[in-house]
């Protein structure tokens, strides 16, 4: 290659790098190898298509030093969607209403059990470890929905960007070992598989049920809903005590 | 499909309204989420016989959407580049509290909830 077409691809990365085009195509081209990668292996729990796709792109991010701010002028039309498919989760609701209904008691019964064990369980075994106030606060909302953590944990003095890598981490570790656990246990009800993977991962537990089965997928959507709500009113509460 | 979308896009407009203007801690789209959910049981009870959900552009778009809910959290958890240090600068205790933490929630989650089932003899339905 001559000097002067080294030159044009230099500027030709210049002008693809700064444009929204080029990272969104990345990013839908990473999801869509993952759920290849995921769909070749059965869907297997370890093969979670958030995982691979970020680990992607957390490679290319850093081989390219692009930063988060530029990728994200193209990923958030991505990203915007979650909003109209959190408002999309009312049909599965809808679908399965008789089911959920005659499940009234064990959902309230799981939902407080559950909220306050994620709270109590990240809280403790962190500040067990000698972890600050600030750190324990970003901590403590760490299973609900990004939107909702933040504000919980700005409320109370944690950091809310550590607390939304904390939320994303929470949720593919949830979704990556919800089955396992599940079948360790010998849990064969899918209305409680997926509520626990709701409660305690969210929307990417919600997507790991929705990917198994359509009852399990329906009530992961109201356990993140429900949780969301409980979390934002308990968390506060149980802070005082560390 | 375009008046599907809009119809998505309504109820979480209408949801961040409704957010801002009583100051709920709750996101927009949830509460988007609480007001389709309304509209689709008040629809059912005023018209039993109308075509079903599913049958209509708003069920293949809500389809579409959830079938591939894992791709709109996947710019978020690129994010994570960014704050990858601070994980690792809090150590191992941070990283414990996480895992311990989730697997507990799962595991009593979904045992309190199939025990309080078999309590109130509310079988699945699978």
């Amino acid at each position: 290659m001559t000097p002067l077409d080294l030159a044009r691809v230099e500027t030709l990365w210049v002008y693809l790098a700064a444009d929204p085009l080029l990272w969104l195509t990345v990013t839908l081209a990473a999801y869509v190898a993952a759920d290849r990668i995921s769909a070749a292996l059965g869907r297997h729990p370890l093969a979670n298509p958030v995982l691979i796709a970020v680990a992607f792109l957390a490679a290319i991010l850093l081989a390219t030093k692009t930063p988060f701010e530029t990728y994200f002028q193209g990923a958030q039309f991505v990203h915007f969607l979650l909003g109209p498919a959190t408002v999309a989760l009312a049909l599965p609701l809808h679908r399965h209403w008789p089911i959920v209904r005659k499940a009234a008691l064990p959902i309230l019964a799981a939902l407080l059990a559950g909220a306050f064990t994620a709270v109590v369980s990240a809280v403790g075994i962190a500040a067990l470890f000698g972890a600050p106030y600030p750190v324990l606060a970003a901590l403590a909302p760490k299973s609900v929905t990004a939107a909702i953590a933040m504000g919980v944990a700005r409320g109370i003095g944690g950091e809310p960007s550590l607390t939304a890598t904390l939320v994303i981490a929470t949720g593919i570790l949830g979704a990556v070992m919800v089955t396992p656990l599940m079948v360790l246990f010998r849990f064969t009800d899918w209305r409680a598989r997926g509520f626990a993977a709701g409660l305690a991962a969210h929307g990417i537990g919600t997507a790991r049920a929705f990917q198994v089965n359509p009852v399990a997928g329906a009530f992961a959507g109201i356990a993140m809903g429900l949780n969301g709500l409980v979390t934002a009113a308990l968390v506060p509460l149980i802070l005082t005590l560390f | 499909m375009i008046a599907a979308l809009t119809l998505l896009l309504a109820c979480q407009l209408a949801g961040e309204a409704l957010a801002r203007l009583f100051a709920l801690p709750i996101p927009g789209p949830v509460i988007g989420l609480a007001l389709l959910f309304l509209g689709l049981r008040l629809r059912e009870q005023w018209r039993p016989d109308a075509t079903p959900i599913d049958e209509l552009p708003l069920g293949a778009v809500c389809g579409v959407l959830l079938a591939h809910l894992s791709l709109l959290f996947v710019p978020a958890g690129a994010g994570i580049v960014r704050h990858a240090g601070a994980l690792v600068a809090h150590g191992p205790g941070l990283i414990a509290a996480l895992v311990i933490s989730t697997a507990l929630t799962l595991v009593v989650t979904a045992f309190v909830f199939v025990r309080v089932a078999a309590l109130v003899d509310s079988a699945p339905e699978n």
